[in-house]
């Protein structure tokens, strides 16, 4: 019996050895193989920029410059990725199921629209009160939406894609016949929107920093996302019925319950991102928030591939391409749309990478 | 390259932010003057316009222009602004975009408040930071003479308008089009398709199609880009006004005339007091007579008689004693708008709450 100890121990600790360098491997992969997308898609705008005529040296300069170089930059940055954070969500958590829903926009509209009706409702109310109810009001309403999609999806058949995609629209008019009729504010002549919701109620920004609270929602609805599909019964059972939906039904659990939850999740991120929007910036709905944070929302959620977690990382380095691209444009004369190819070089040459994952040695040395 | 600015500026000017000091020292040659626009600046429209003033500055000695397009009407602005008061030294700011005003523009100009705001859309009211001012022309006079000669010069008697919002001063202007033309055709009909939102090309290219199938032939609109209307216009055959710039490039022969910004005229105005150390007026209007808006060049189409008639109105609003809305005026359904004996000067704070369409205009707003 003794002499029989020693070996298994050994060997026992040599397959947690075995199977801690394979995850460090497989996270190395996660963070290297993008990086190297990344530095390759920067490259190619380089080659681009280079010619057009201008120095590629000034583009890399003035783009961590207005992105990251100064203390002003971060803000900027930050105050981009914000939004995007909570729509990037709504694409990520149905991915778990297997759906694609590139509806956040119309969420973030709805919720919206129901975060200032909360807010006009009881405008006298104390301010945390009157926050509290435009929340509950934008994610609920945001929820709902995106829920809707789903349950087409699952009792109709019918393609969420194309579903959650045509709803952006039917938000979208839903919202300019509310703001244009029955909610406008009739001193709004030239600019129609609906009566301000008061600058008391507004959520402000963070203390010492100029970056609204859509940053700390967005962070947390991240890391509580991540919780849930990587750490709960729930999330395990969305991720086997993403994996094949056949052998969840087999195994018997409820698909449809699953997927109204999670589209309902999603829908009350990008829901909370139009309440956002209202408390922290707008401080009242008109067409300004149909801006396209909910699209720009499934480009992180691609690129993060899903991972909650990944998609802060993401949204910061694209909302650090957005504020650079003001840099860019006033000190290298390149027209908007520059930073537009930029982001759909990366786009491309992240997906093109996929093909990368399990095929570099250089991860599998622990296997 | 005259708004180039060294990377050694750049990294002082970054030195100068973390220490939180005037940043204008390292730019004190010059003022630095940002322009901020919410669509492109190549669009045949309203930004255009806006970065056709920014080129006269351009040519100002001692003066800086920084510009940035496609800028959205989100705390995105905001930021833009920012950047151009910490990175660049900027101290006069153009927003050009009307929905950058509330909140955006009042917000930064709390926080900034020795940098000043120009805001194109007159929407400064004495509660308004007083290093804001708000802008704007009444251009419904330029429309009104462009409306006479599209007038004079249709053959079938309909005119047509592709709008955006039914929102006052769009409605203005379609009503100031209308009451020309009838200067110069009494039974002229003037035809309203509104797409719901100020750039929407598809739309804009269907409603121009259903006009001129309607029987339309000459065709303005008041849009954010009205490139799409005009090409497609001038390519059925049609005859075109311009609107916000002048569209003759498009379209020489079709090309009727218009009604145009005239920024560049203003720009330096207001750059000149900016740097002499005179104020500002918070709020500043004016039309024809003082150089805000003008009209396009008369195109080949336009005839001797109907140049004349449209001159003829011109030189009265230019010299300032002409009234286009007058009663009696009545909607397009038969009410009263304006009562007869009522003038309605350009001044006249009921025409900015317009909200009928006065007869001779087919469509309904609302």
């Amino acid at each position: 019996m003794k002499a029989d100890v020693r070996p298994v121990t050994q060997d026992k600790f040599g397959w947690l050895q075995a199977a801690w360098s394979e995850r460090l491997g497989r996270a190395a992969e996660y963070v290297v193989i993008p990086a190297l997308a990344l530095a390759a898609s920067l490259a190619a705008f380089g080659i681009f920029i280079a010619l057009s005529g201008k120095d590629p040296a000034d583009l890399y300069f003035y783009m961590y410059q207005g992105a990251f170089g100064t203390w002003f930059s971060w803000q900027n940055t930050l105050s981009r990725a914000a939004p995007v954070i909570l729509t990037a969500l709504c694409t990520a958590l149905p991915a778990q199921l297997g759906l694609v829903i590139i509806g956040g926009e119309g969420a973030l509209l709805i919720g919206a629209l129901a975060a200032t009706s909360a807010a006009l409702i009881v405008p006298d109310a104390p301010p945390i009160a009157v926050q509290f109810a435009m929340a509950f009001a934008g994610m609920t309403a945001g929820g709902l939406w995106i829920a809707l999609s789903g349950a087409l999806q699952h009792y109709r058949g019918v393609n969420e894609t194309i579903s959650s995609l045509l709803l952006v629209y039917i938000a979208l008019a839903i919202l300019n016949h509310l703001v244009e009729g029955p909610m406008r504010d009739p001193a709004s002549l030239n600019k129609p929107s609906t009566r301000e919701i008061g600058a008391a109620n507004m959520i402000g920004t963070i203390p010492g920093l100029d970056v609204h609270w859509g940053l700390v929602f967005g962070v947390v609805a991240a890391v509580l996302a991540y919780i849930l599909i990587f750490h709960t019964v729930f999330g395990f059972a969305a991720r086997i019925a993403g994996g094949n939906v056949r052998a969840a039904k087999v195994v018997g659990l409820g698909v449809g319950r699953l997927i109204l939850i999670a589209c309902f999740l999603a829908g009350a991120a990008a829901g909370l991102a139009g309440m956002v929007e209202v408390a922290a910036v707008q401080g009242r709905t008109n067409a300004n928030l149909a801006s396209g944070y909910g699209f720009t929302g499934i480009l992180v959620a691609f690129l993060a591939r899903h991972n909650p977690i990944a998609i802060i990382p993401v949204a910061i380095l694209l909302g650090g391409i957005n504020a650079s691209g003001g840099l860019l444009q006033r000190r290298l004369g390149l027209p908007d749309a520059s930073v537009l190819v930029l982001q759909g070089m990366i786009f491309l040459s992240v997906l093109a990478s996929e093909t990368l994952y399990g095929r570099l040695a250089i991860f599998r040395r622990g296997s | 390259m005259p708004n180039q600015i060294s990377r050694r500026q750049v990294l002082q000017g970054t030195a100068a932010v973390a220490g939180v000091l005037p940043i204008r020292a390292a730019l004190a040659a010059d003022t630095v003057i940002g322009f901020v626009y919410v669509g492109s600046r190549d669009d045949y429209g309203y930004n255009q316009a806006h970065a056709a003033g920014a080129a006269a500055l351009k040519k100002v000695a001692g003066i800086k222009v920084v510009e940035e397009e496609k800028v959205p009407e989100t705390d995105a602005v905001e930021k833009t602004m920012e950047s151009m008061i910490n990175l660049d030294g900027a101290t006069l700011l153009f927003p050009t975009s009307f929905g950058y005003f509330n909140p955006h523009v009042l917000k930064i100009a709390k926080k900034y408040p020795k940098v000043r705001f120009e805001h194109a859309g007159g929407l400064w009211t004495d509660k308004d930071p007083t290093n804001v001012g708000s802008y704007f022309g009444y251009i419904d006079e330029a429309q009104h003479v462009a409306g006479i000669v599209a007038g004079a010069s249709t053959k079938t008697g309909k005119l047509g308008f592709v709008a955006a919002k039914p929102i006052p001063q769009l409605l203005r202007n379609v009503n100031a089009f209308i009451l020309g033309a009838k200067l110069a055709n009494p039974n002229a009909t003037l035809q309203v398709i509104f797409t719901g939102d100020w750039s929407m090309p598809v739309k804009e290219a269907e409603a121009t199609n259903s006009l001129i199938d309607a029987g339309v032939d000459v065709i303005t609109c008041h849009v954010d880009g009205p490139k799409t209307v005009m090409e497609n216009a001038a390519r059925r055959g049609a005859m075109i006004s311009s609107y916000h710039v002048n569209a003759a490039p498009l379209a020489p022969q079709a090309h009727l005339t218009g009604a145009e910004w005239n920024w560049e005229v203003l720009y330096p105005r207001f750059a000149r007091m900016f740097t002499s150390g005179e104020t500002i007026p918070n709020f500043y209007r004016g039309g024809l007579k003082e150089s805000l808006v003008k009209v396009a060049p008369y195109g080949p189409k336009v005839s001797d008689a109907a140049r004349k008639q449209a001159d003829d109105v011109k030189t009265k609003l230019t010299a300032g004693d002409y009234v286009i809305f007058k009663g009696p005026l009545k909607d397009n359904k038969g009410n009263v708008v304006i009562a007869a004996g009522i003038n309605r000067g350009q001044t006249d704070p009921e025409l900015e709450k317009m909200s009928y369409l006065v007869e001779g205009v087919i469509g309904a707003a609302s």
